[in-house]
């Protein structure tokens, strides 16, 4: 058992250390307060390859492992928790799915663009019956011909307007619960895919979260992700891997803000002294450090278990469970600690601290996580 | 085309504090990177190669840790990397990194040699020029920017107030300036690459065709007797006035200090 970094994951994180201190954080306030799409930082991190981290080079990727993607999750997510979930997104939901559960084609087709940063990637499951119920899915499918017709709308879609490939989740067979549900690889421009309008949310405020709908959407039958009936399980075993980037995200918020506070609270002075000389500032400091470094083990584990090809839907759970709510946690004490400065958008503990909330919603609330976690114990 | 890039392991002297009561540097934990000038310098070969084809060897003389920087050219794709390390080279000053250096670099085939201008630990920018007098080769300092042309190389040389464009024979050396690029970042696979798939060859003392009395502490001509902390130095103040009046003021400043 060895919790050291290897040197290549060590340098990974030096790479991704420095992208995110110079080519994302100077951004980062704007992104958050003008709400807008990152794309020139995206068009850097595509051209690094930044966006195919954990799958092979055969398929386009980088040949690196889980463990590099969080690295650089987490980096990225302690300057800008926006430019985190982009990452994130695109790579455990859009890009894994495919590479999970696509064919040979549909991998050089659909995956390799995605991978060599000429494509991004999203993922459609929630619809606004359908969220922690996903088997409640209205999106239905029929097969015409040659074609599969698509109607329906998908919403709070992550990478919703700027994405290129979508892996979107239907109905095949209405009757059938959670065995009629099948996933697809729809491309934007197909006729009778449009989008609704871009939402305005709490935190990160600059991802693309959008409806996505499909109107009488013609695909062809080779574009069927997995076999039909199967989505749900497509679904659910991407989002495994999905929480693991959440968790990662939920890291690097939590350890960004802790920084920012370190080094406010050396200089912020109270009673002629600064006000890390203070007990009270040393204990929540030691309590913070100590919770995101529990998150960090969780989470890193969760990430060698998936690659280690073994279950890892507790890990995964667990990683997420702890990780959001020690982001939420952290980000809420280091405004604390910043008093009323915390409160204004120049000392950034603000704005991270709106960011960590979505963490214990997305790709399963962390009540679906307990769910997952008391399940296993108690089957 | 082959370039050879020669890279140094430094620390982060950004991150490097003063021990008040020693003068000395405060070392520990301080991060290593690879020199400024260096970088440049790899980077402008791996341009080079991008655009026109070329073979990209990097080298570097130093600790084991050393390792590290040569991993980081392969991850930002360099072809080649040589590590020139043994106990015997320690200790060495200029004269000796250089013939050092020389010797390691004679055994392999060369058009161009790119070296930083200097190294941000040492300061002395004298190593690059020395391996070009040792190889017997043309070289131009102080580079802001170049191109090959046919077997030449063509250099703008940067001087404080204006800059000279030099033309020199392939083989020859040139020293880089930081501010001639922006370095690449690496990739990830490129790090991935670098630690799995490439390789970083060792050389040792007797690798390396160098004579003893030019190697290591003993091989060094120079010695650093002692360092001191440099103490900054107020900004000047201007006057600007006619001649007369600045004797007068000079004079009377002058006094003032009881220095007249």
């Amino acid at each position: 058992m060895d919790f050291n970094l290897s040197k290549e994951h060590l340098m990974a994180q030096r790479l991704f250390r420095d992208f995110a201190v110079h080519e994302v954080e100077p951004w980062a306030e704007q992104t958050d307060e003008e709400g807008r799409f990152p794309f020139e930082i995206v068009q850097k991190m595509q051209k690094l390859g930044f966006l195919g981290i954990p799958f092979p080079k055969s398929v386009g990727g980088q040949g690196c492992d889980t463990l590099t993607y969080i690295l650089a999750v987490e980096e990225l997510s302690k300057a800008c928790a926006t430019t985190g979930v982009i990452l994130s997104a695109h790579t455990s939901l859009a890009a894994d799915a495919i590479f999970l559960n696509g064919s040979e084609e549909q991998k050089e087709q659909f995956l390799r663009p995605l991978l060599e940063g000429k494509k991004l990637g999203s993922f459609a499951l929630t619809e606004a019956e359908a969220g922690t119920d996903a088997a409640g899915q209205q999106t239905k499918v029929t097969a015409d011909g040659d074609e599969w017709v698509i109607n329906g709308s998908k919403i709070f879609i992550t990478n919703g307007e700027v994405a290129d490939t979508y892996v979107v989740f239907a109905m095949t067979d209405k009757s059938a619960g959670t065995r009629g549900i099948s996933a697809f690889i729809i491309e934007k421009g197909v006729p009778g895919f449009t989008f609704g309008p871009t939402e305005k949310k709490m935190g990160i405020r600059g991802s693309s979260t959008c409806e996505l709908i499909f109107e009488n959407c013609r695909i062809p039958k080779t574009n069927l992700l997995g076999r039909e009936g199967k989505g749900f399980g497509v679904a659910m075993s991407t989002l495994d891997g999905g929480r693991i980037g959440i968790g990662a995200q939920a890291l690097g918020i939590a350890e960004g803000a802790l920084e920012k506070t370190v080094q406010y609270v050396k200089e912020r002075k109270q009673f002629n002294s600064p006000i890390a000389k203070f007990q009270n500032t040393q204990f929540v400091l030691a309590q913070m450090k100590t919770d995101i470094e529990a998150a960090r083990w969780l989470v890193y584990h969760a990430a060698l278990k998936k690659d280690s090809g073994k279950n890892f839907s507790n890990e995964a759970a667990m990683a997420k469970l702890k990780a959001s709510q020690v982001a939420s946690d952290v980000t809420r004490e280091c405004v604390q600690l910043h008093g009323g400065y915390g409160y204004i958008q120049a000392f950034q503990v603000e704005r991270m601290m709106r960011d960590a909330k979505i963490t214990e919603i997305y790709e399963g609330t962390s009540e679906v996580m307990k769910m997952i976690i008391s399940g296993s114990l108690l089957k | 085309m082959n370039i050879i890039v020669c890279v140094k392991q430094v620390p982060d002297t950004t991150e490097v504090r003063l021990d008040p009561v020693k003068g000395t540097l405060i070392r520990d934990g301080v991060p290593s990177i690879m020199n400024p000038d260096d970088k440049a310098g790899l980077e402008a070969a791996l341009k080079l190669r991008d655009e026109s084809g070329a073979h990209v060897i990097v080298l570097s003389m130093g600790p084991r840790q050393a390792d590290d920087v040569l991993r980081e050219a392969l991850a930002m794709g360099a072809d080649e990397a040589y590590l020139i390390t043994d106990p015997a080279f320690s200790g060495a000053d200029t004269w000796a990194t250089s013939s050092t250096l020389a010797g390691a670099i004679s055994k392999l085939d060369f058009d161009l040699i790119i070296t930083g201008r200097q190294a941000i630990d040492g300061d002395t920018a004298q190593v690059g020029p020395e391996i070009a007098e040792h190889l017997q080769i043309p070289h131009i300092s102080y580079c802001e920017g170049f191109k090959i042309e046919g077997d030449e190389v063509i250099a703008k040389r940067q001087f404080e107030d204006r800059y000279q464009i030099l033309r020199a024979k392939m083989p020859a050396l040139i020293t880089a300036l930081d501010e001639m690029n922006e370095p690449r970042y690496m990739t990830p696979g490129g790090i991935f690459d670098a630690y799995r798939e490439k390789e970083v060859f060792v050389w040792s003392r007797v690798d390396v065709p160098v004579e003893d009395e030019n190697i290591g502490l003993k091989g060094s001509p120079t010695r650093v007797v002692k360092t001191n902390p440099k103490m900054l130095k107020q900004p000047g103040t201007t006057i600007e006035t006619g001649v007369d009046e600045a004797v007068v003021f000079l004079v009377d400043k002058l006094k003032e200090k009881y220095i007249l």
